[in-house]
Parts: C-alpha cells; sequence; structure tokens
C-alpha cells in the first residue's frame, strides 16, 4: 500500500485554494458586460394574476428587458417537466403538475416567480423590480396537508382534494393477517418535519451566449452539468451540442442543486435574446422561498408483533407534501426513493405502505440529504422503540430480537431490494459498549439530582446507495507522466478530487500532484450522471477503478516493447516509489513514467502531449446498503426545557473506505444536519395567509457551533459484494441514523412522565410543556 | 451620491469611488476582486464574510463601505505569509479536515484568528461560543472546532504571533 493509496487519511488537495479565498464559486465569475437578474416573486400563497403592468420598469435606470410567462410562451419556452410519475392504486396516473418558469395566470406560492428584470446592475434590477404592477386577486390558500386534504382550498382546480397521487406498494392482505394474528399493534403518528436545505452558498447561474457560432454557456452551482444540460435544452427546445453547462466550485448541495430551477431557465433565455451575459444570484431570504424544501410526510405507522416483541408485519400510511408544482423528482422521493427501506434491518415478513402526495401552496419539495431514506429510517427506528415502550422490554434487546442476521445475506426484503452484507447485531453492540450503555443508569440517576432529563436513544438505521445509473471515467496519460481525469460526478464539497486522486495513487502508483480532476464541464466530459445518493465515490470511485485498470493494461502492452518482453510476462506493481512494470522474475523494469513518455513519443505528441487515454463506465448491478448504529445522550434542563447531547455515538458500516478523514468529516456533517431536524429546524408557514415565517437564519433553526457535541466516530467495514470496491456510499447515513436516535433519546428521558412520543424539532418550548404541561408529575411536585 | 473611501486592504492601500449604500463586503467582492470574502445570508447571521479591520473580526455585510474609511483591512487572501506559507489557523484547518464546501471557510477562519488573539487558549465550549455567529452546513462544526483547539496548541507552543500576517 501506499502512502497515498486507499485507506489513508490524506488531507485535500482542494483545501490549498479554498483556505487562501481562491475558490471559483460560481458568483465569483465575471464575464464582461454581464448584466444582473432579479426575479419577482409572488408574495401571495395563491393569486389569480389579472395583468402585469411592466411599461415603469422597462424604462427604469439600467433595464434592459422584463419577461413574463407570455414572453417565454411566444418564444416556445415550456414548463419544467417532473421526471418520476407515479401511478395511483387503481393503476391511473397521478395529477402531473409541471412547474413553470413564469407563473402565466395563476401564482401557486409565496416566492412563485412572475416577473424577472434583467438590468446594469442588481441594484437596478431589483429596484426597476418594484415598478412591476401585478394585479393579483387573492385567493385563500392551503399550505399544511391535513387542511388541504380536509376540504382546504384547491391548488389546482383540477387536482381533487388536493391530491397528486394515491400509491400503495407491498401485500396488504399480508399485513392484515399479521396484525390480526398479533400479540399486539403498535402504532404512532409521526410527523416528517419541512426542512429548508440551506447550502451556505446560495444557488447562482451565469449566463451567456455566442452569435456567431450559435452556442450558449451556463455556469451554474450544481451537482452535475449533464443533467442541467439536458433538462433545459428541453424545456428551452435546445441542442445540447449547443449547450455548455459548466460547474466550479460549490458551496454545499445536499440534494437542492441537482435540479433544474426556472431561474437558470430565465438567465439563459435573457442572454440568448440580449446577447449579453446574465447573471442571477440567489439570496438568502429568496433561497428560503424558492429552493425545493425537503421532508414534510405525516406518517401513521403500526407495527404487528408477538409477545416477544418480534415484528410480524408493518403497515404504513403517509401524506408527502409536493408544494405547489412538482419538482424533477418530487413523487419519487415520496415513494419509491425511501419505502423500500421501511422494514430496516430487521424481518418483517410483511409490509405494505401507502402514501397520498398532496399538493399545498408551498415551495415544491424534492431530495434534500438522504431523500427518502431517512423518512423511513425515522419510521422503523421509532416503530423499535415504541415496541420496547409497549412490551417493557429494552429498545436494544427488542433490535437484537429482529435483526437480519449475517448469515441470512444475501437477504431479500419484503418491498424490494436484496441485502448483499452487513452485520447490523455487532454495529450495536460494539455502539452500546462505546456509548456505555451499563453505565448510563447512574449517570441518569445523577443528573436528576442537577435538574437534569437524561435520556439515551438508538437507531440501527440502514439505507440504500449508488443509485442513477452508471458513471464514466476517462483517464487521459501525457508524456510527461501527468494525468487527467474526466467524470461527471460533482463534488459540492466533500473532496472528490482528492478522493479519486488517491484512487488513482492506489491504482497506478502516481504522486497525488500528478493528476488533475476535471468536472463540471459538459464540453470536455462526454457523459456523467452526477452526484446525488450517496454515489460519487461507490459508482463514480468504481467507474475511475476499471478506466485505470484499462490504462495498466494498454501501458503493460506499450512497457513490454520497452522491455523487449512478451505482454504477458510483465507485471505492474505499485510500490512506496510508484507504479511500474517489470518482466515476471527478473529485475527488468520500467517505471510508468518511463512507458507514459515513451507512448508520447511514438504517438508524435511530445512529452507534454497525450501518450494515450481510456475510457469506462460503470454501471452498479445493484445498490448498496450502508448501515450503523447512532446512540445519543441527551440532557433535558427541567427548568428550561433545553436540550444538550451529551455525548454522541456512531459505529458505521460503509464497507470499504478509501479516505477516513473524508468519510469522518461526511458522518459528522450529516449527523448535525439531523440533529438540526430533530432538535432546532422546522418550516413554518402562516396557517391563514400561506406566509413563510421561516424564511430567514434569524428564523430558522439552523444548528450552529455551540448546540452540538463532539462525535464519536467508529467503523465496522463489511465489504460490500457487490460493488467493485467493496464500498457502499456515506455522504448521507450520519443525516438518516441521527433523527430517530435523538428523537429516541428525548423520549427516553420524558418517559417518566408518560411521554410516549415528541414530534421534530423537539424543542425548549416543546420540552418545557410537556415537563410543566398541566398533567405532568413535576408541575405537581 | 458616490463617495470615495481610502483604506488599506491587505497592506495595500486603495482607493475606490463607491455608492454611499455600498456595504463593505461589496467593496471587497465587487470593486477589489477579493472574492474569498462570501455572502452566505441578508440578515447578519452566517459570518461568512467576516473580515478583519483594524485587526479585529467583523461581518463585512454588517458595515458600510465607508465606515471603513482609514482602516487597516484584512481579507482571507492577506492571511497567509507573504511567501505563500499558511497560517496556522489556516493550516489546521487544512491538517484537520475543517473545511469541506469551503464556502463558511474564510469568515469560520478570520473569526477564529480573532479568537486565540483574545484568548489564546480556550476551552472547546469557548471556541463553540466563539464561532457561534459562523454557520457551517457542511462539516458539523466537529473538526472546525478541533482545528481551532488543535491551532492553539501549537501557537503556545512558540509557532507565530496569532495576528494576520498583513496587519
Amino acid at each position: 500500500m501506499t502512502k497515498f493509496g486507499i485507506g489513508q487519511p490524506v488531507p485535500r488537495t482542494e483545501d490549498a485554494r479554498l483556505l487562501r479565498g481562491q475558490g471559483r464559486y460560481t458568483d465569483d465569475i465575471v464575464l464582461p458586460g454581464q448584466l444582473h437578474l432579479h426575479v419577482l416573486r409572488s408574495p401571495h400563497a395563491s393569486a389569480r394574476i389579472l395583468g402585469i403592468d411592466a411599461a415603469e420598469a422597462r424604462e427604469a435606470p439600467g433595464v434592459h428587458a422584463v419577461l413574463t410567462a407570455a414572453d417565454l410562451a411566444a418564444a416556445g419556452i415550456g414548463d419544467i417537466p417532473c421526471l418520476t410519475p407515479v401511478r395511483n392504486r387503481d393503476g391511473s396516473e397521478m395529477a402531473n403538475k409541471a412547474r413553470p418558469v413564469l407563473a402565466a395566470d395563476h401564482a401557486r406560492f409565496v416566492g412563485d416567480p412572475v416577473a424577472a428584470v434583467i438590468a446594469e446592475t442588481p441594484e437596478q434590477a431589483r429596484d426597476a423590480a418594484e415598478l412591476i404592477l401585478v394585479d393579483y386577486a387573492e385567493l385563500p390558500s392551503s399550505t399544511d396537508m391535513v387542511r388541504a386534504r380536509s376540504g382546504g382550498p384547491a391548488v389546482w382546480d383540477d387536482a381533487p382534494g388536493n391530491l397528486c397521487f394515491d400509491w400503495q406498494k407491498g401485500d396488504a392482505a399480508a399485513v392484515d393477517a399479521a396484525m390480526a394474528a398479533a400479540h399486539r399493534v403498535v402504532a404512532l403518528d409521526l410527523v416528517n418535519n419541512r426542512l429548508v436545505p440551506n447550502s451556505m452558498e446560495a444557488r447562482v447561474c451565469l449566463a451567456d451566449h455566442d452569435g456567431d457560432t450559435g452556442r450558449s454557456r451556463l455556469w451554474v452551482s450544481s451537482q452535475g452539468v449533464h443533467f442541467i444540460r439536458r433538462a433545459i435544452a428541453g424545456v428551452m427546445g435546445l441542442k445540447e451540442a449547443d449547450l455548455q453547462v459548466l460547474t466550479g466550485d460549490v458551496g454545499g448541495g445536499f440534494g437542492i442543486k441537482i435540479f433544474l430551477y426556472p431561474e437558470y431557465v430565465l438567465a439563459l433565455f435573457a442572454a440568448r435574446r440580449l446577447g449579453r451575459p446574465v447573471k442571477w444570484t440567489s439570496d438568502r431570504s429568496e433561497a428560503f422561498l424558492a429552493d425545493d424544501h425537503g421532508r414534510d410526510n405525516l406518517t401513521r405507522a403500526e407495527l404487528a408483533v408477538d409477545r416477544d416483541g418480534r415484528f410480524l408485519g408493518l403497515r404504513v400510511t403517509t401524506r408527502a407534501n409536493m408544494g405547489a408544482y412538482l419538482s424533477n423528482y418530487g413523487p419519487y422521493v415520496a415513494t419509491e426513493a425511501g419505502t423500500n427501506m421501511l422494514s430496516g434491518v430487521y424481518t418483517v415478513p410483511a409490509v405494505h405502505v401507502r402514501v397520498e402526495g398532496v399538493f399545498t401552496n408551498t415551495t415544491p419539495v424534492d431530495a434534500y440529504r438522504g431523500a427518502g431514506r431517512p423518512e423511513a429510517a425515522y419510521v422503523i427506528e421509532r416503530m423499535a422503540d415504541a415496541v420496547a415502550d409497549e412490551l417493557g422490554l429494552d429498545p436494544a434487546e427488542v433490535r437484537r430480537r429482529n435483526f437480519i442476521p449475517p448469515d441470512a445475506m444475501p437477504y431479500r426484503t419484503p418491498l424490494k431490494h436484496v441485502y448483499d452484507s452487513g452485520d447490523f447485531a455487532k454495529n450495536l453492540e460494539d455502539a452500546l459498549v462505546r456509548a456505555d450503555y451499563a453505565g448510563f443508569p447512574a449517570r441518569r440517576a445523577a443528573a436528576r439530582k442537577h435538574g437534569k432529563l437524561l435520556g439515551i436513544g438508538m437507531a440501527t438505521y440502514i439505507e440504500s446507495c449508488s443509485g442513477g445509473g452508471p458513471e464514466q471515467a476517462t483517464i487521459q496519460v501525457a508524456g510527461d507522466g501527468r494525468i487527467t481525469v474526466l467524470i461527471g460526478t460533482q463534488s459540492n464539497g466533500q473532496g472528490h478530487e482528492t478522493s479519486y486522486k488517491q484512487l488513482l495513487a492506489d491504482r497506478l502508483g502516481v504522486p497525488l500532484e500528478a493528476v488533475t480532476i476535471v468536472q463540471g464541464d459538459s464540453d470536455r466530459i462526454g457523459f456523467g450522471s452526477g452526484t446525488g445518493g450517496s454515489r460519487s465515490i461507490p459508482v463514480g470511485g468504481a467507474a475511475l477503478a476499471e478506466t485505470a485498470a484499462k490504462v495498466i493494461e494498454t501501458a503493460k502492452l506499450k512497457a513490454a516493447d520497452l522491455l523487449e518482453a512478451a505482454a504477458v510476462d510483465v507485471e505492474f506493481t505499485v510500490d512506496a516509489d510508484g507504479g511500474r512494470f517489470a518482466i515476471v522474475g527478473t529485475d527488468r523494469r520500467v517505471s510508468f513514467q518511463e512507458v507514459a513518455r515513451a507512448a508520447a513519443e511514438a504517438a508524435g505528441t511530445g512529452t507534454g502531449g497525450l501518450a494515450f487515454d481510456e475510457v469506462a463506465r460503470w454501471t452498479p448491478p445493484a445498490a448498496t446498503f450502508p448501515n450503523g448504529c447512532h446512540v445519543c445522550e441527551i440532557a433535558i434542563d427541567i427548568d428550561t426545557g433545553v436540550p444538550t447531547i451529551e455525548r454522541y455515538t456512531v459505529v458505521d458500516d460503509f464497507g470499504t473506505v478509501l479516505n477516513p478523514l473524508l468519510l469522518a468529516g461526511q458522518v459528522h456533517g450529516g449527523i448535525v444536519q439531523g440533529i438540526g431536524q430533530a432538535l432546532l429546524e422546522n418550516t413554518v408557514y402562516d396557517p391563514d395567509t400561506g406566509q413563510l415565517l421561516t424564511g430567514s437564519f434569524m428564523d430558522y433553526g439552523m444548528p450552529r457551533a455551540d448546540v452540538v457535541p463532539f462525535i464519536d466516530f467508529h467503523l465496522n467495514r463489511v465489504p460490500s459484494t457487490t460493488n467493485a470496491l467493496g464500498m457502499k456510499g456515506a455522504g448521507e447515513a450520519g443525516t438518516i441514523g441521527a433523527t430517530p436516535a435523538v428523537i429516541n433519546a428525548v423520549v427516553d428521558a420524558l418517559s417518566e412522565f408518560g411521554v410516549r412520543h415528541v414530534d421534530m424539532p423537539a424543542t425548549p418550548q416543546v420540552l418545557w410543556r410537556l415537563i410543566h404541561g398541566r398533567d405532568s408529575r413535576i408541575a405537581a411536585e | 451620491m458616490p463617495i470615495t473611501v481610502s483604506l488599506s486592504v491587505n497592506g495595500r492601500p486603495v482607493t475606490k469611488e463607491v455608492e454611499g449604500r455600498t456595504l463593505l463586503v461589496q467593496l471587497l467582492r465587487e470593486h477589489l476582486g477579493l472574492t474569498g470574502t462570501h455572502v452566505g445570508c441578508d440578515t447578519s447571521q452566517c459570518g461568512a464574510c467576516v473580515v478583519h479591520v483594524d485587526g479585529k473580526s467583523v461581518k463585512s455585510c454588517t458595515m458600510l463601505a465607508a465606515q471603513a474609511q482609514g482602516a487597516s483591512v484584512t481579507t482571507i487572501e492577506g492571511l497567509a505569509a507573504p511567501d505563500g506559507t499558511l497560517h496556522p489557523m489556516q493550516a489546521a484547518f487544512r491538517e484537520h479536515h475543517g473545511l469541506q464546501c469551503g464556502f463558511c471557510t474564510p469568515g469560520m477562519v478570520m473569526s477564529a484568528v480573532d479568537l486565540l488573539q483574545h484568548n489564546p487558549s480556550p476551552s472547546e465550549t469557548e471556541v463553540r461560543e466563539w464561532l457561534e455567529g459562523n454557520i457551517c452546513r457542511c462539516t458539523g462544526y466537529h473538526n472546525i472546532v478541533k482545528a481551532v483547539l488543535s491551532c492553539a496548541e501549537t501557537m503556545k507552543s512558540g509557532a507565530k504571533a496569532p495576528a494576520a500576517a498583513a496587519e
């Protein structure tokens, strides 16, 4: 193994520029003559648009154009389609409501784009937007799903009951039978609260157009340029070949930067029409309204158990908020993306799930870190604790009795998947030891003396990764031994540059500094499926490893020529000094760099030129299944209700690990996003006006450094048997395990008051009321 | 009405004509091309825009350019030594993987440097409370706090003075 090979905690090469302020984020790019676009958004949750008078705005200083839906319609610009329609239980099609680029005659949520102003400066565009007179006829709105489904105002006239779809999966009869025969049916009603993803870099794009070549460019802070190119070309009726999509450094994505949004279409349309570059930079207030939101499920879960707490059948009924329009993947996230994981790490013989997609007058909902799997893990892991509570068992014991054992692998779950590997009991036992579970009762008693309610909670999660289709990697070897990689995944901060370089250091023995990773350029990179679903290292990495293997085979032929030997007699080895080819059993050898130089000379391209290149594509044969155990210990102050996480322990199985330093970073960040959802973050609309009440960092509780603990993180590596590298993916797992662990701890802390469940976010106010409410024992003390 | 502002930025004197409403962060990013300082919110909450003004950490979105008249401003671009050697805080962030997407990083680093100027031996709690005004969505703060604590140790053991190179 080399110093920078697989498994080494290599610090990142990206950091050299990012730490010096030399990153190149999209807003940092300034094109000569660039104009600025501002979007005028609906102030109403639902309103007919009777007319738009932009005459004064068009005459305002610096203004080049004001666009409305009529301009787009005249140019043949379509709506942004939902790419993942689902079918109703009766086989009929769902109510498919695409997202308009600009609302034409009806604005359907606060923040719905209504017009766009393009001006010389951002200030002029913003000032001019205030001069646009929109004649709105305000209508009553439905922002919460219960109201929307029970006679609330219609978001769409032709979607009765605000129902988008009524989808199901699984064996309803088998679940009914399990329920009928059960010792007990344990039930919980759960809220999976709506979240605003809030990447620290808000969304931003910059478009320009070359009238001579007829080609346009779009720089956009994205999670993959190829998807954006395909999607925007479709909406605008352009040829993909006429469009170059580029992504530089990305300041966080978490899902929301996958999708095509109206603003990118507006900027590109304006640049093509005006012949000047056009930039749109979202501010944070706008991001709260305009970035897709995440989660927002109401779920009833019922779990049939026998006398010993063994799971017999699970029924899950969910309402999933779609928002006012369907985002690219909205229905998929609420259905297939997560529900297949509802049985978790347990042997549940029968599962049935039904999901109603619901339209509301809110921002569209789509994938946010985990995308369906956090929701599923929250359901089954809360249910495991509810069973323990109902039967008077230790939550760890309930899990032990239901785990799928390692020798049952590969294990077919009731809904879809075949788990290839995992040792769920070991994850739990290791985590309980690290968390000193045995010592908890003494800590609880001690804390109580100091006015604190201590609780401990666990979650033995599993999730599915590596979807999203194939990935492709190209390796270009130059005569000087330098290597350029072209790959269609897109780092949003994970550190793909370092990870991929490290993989090549491992396979080819090249130094990290000899490798350049190219991502985010749809012209240079022929194919890409982008970053999402924790796929980049397991799928992108596997594609790169496959390409590296082809590079070695090609180089071996060239080395054989240099060594005047038959290729079958030449072997390639990597050690601390690099990669070299040798005739087996002799000391006659030639380095990778020498082979590259000779190849470039033979090709006549010179030492800096291309010696040879290879490309390979890798398609995952199956999903991978990261799994693990989170244990959270929380102290709730009796006087104030303030929760403090005292310790947080996680044992994860991600299979083979490429870079443990970067991996731990993914886990830490994911867990804190989960802690944020469980304790702080909530998206609140005023039920009467439909206004977003939590529309800034003043109102929306982002987790900050002073409310989270250090995280004790350990690995239990069981290599994936279906992934070429044995890797399972780690980008979302932290978020998936965290919410049930935290809420299980909160409920445990409050168990002495008969509390069986606390909805997220468990804020100090919520907790104080549970402790001091009329019926609580504390209040009586 | 345009006004003229003269100040020192990363040790260089600059004079610019700006609008009265121009914020310090706009002066840095848009007029001086120093795009290392970032804008992550519009309510002075996130701290991505923290720079040093006369040696103290300031959210540059919360200050008018005009208020920086005559001041000495240091941005993330001016933190490393002139020969390119990273400031110990930058080096600690790299070593401990205290950054992922890098967007909050310039503000986070500038803020942390100022902490050690005030308190060379902060506790974990003191680091966390000091950084409460800098939001990071990627790291969960774990490695940021580790980096700051590690940097404090490094500097106590006789490394460079905590002040930014350009100050």
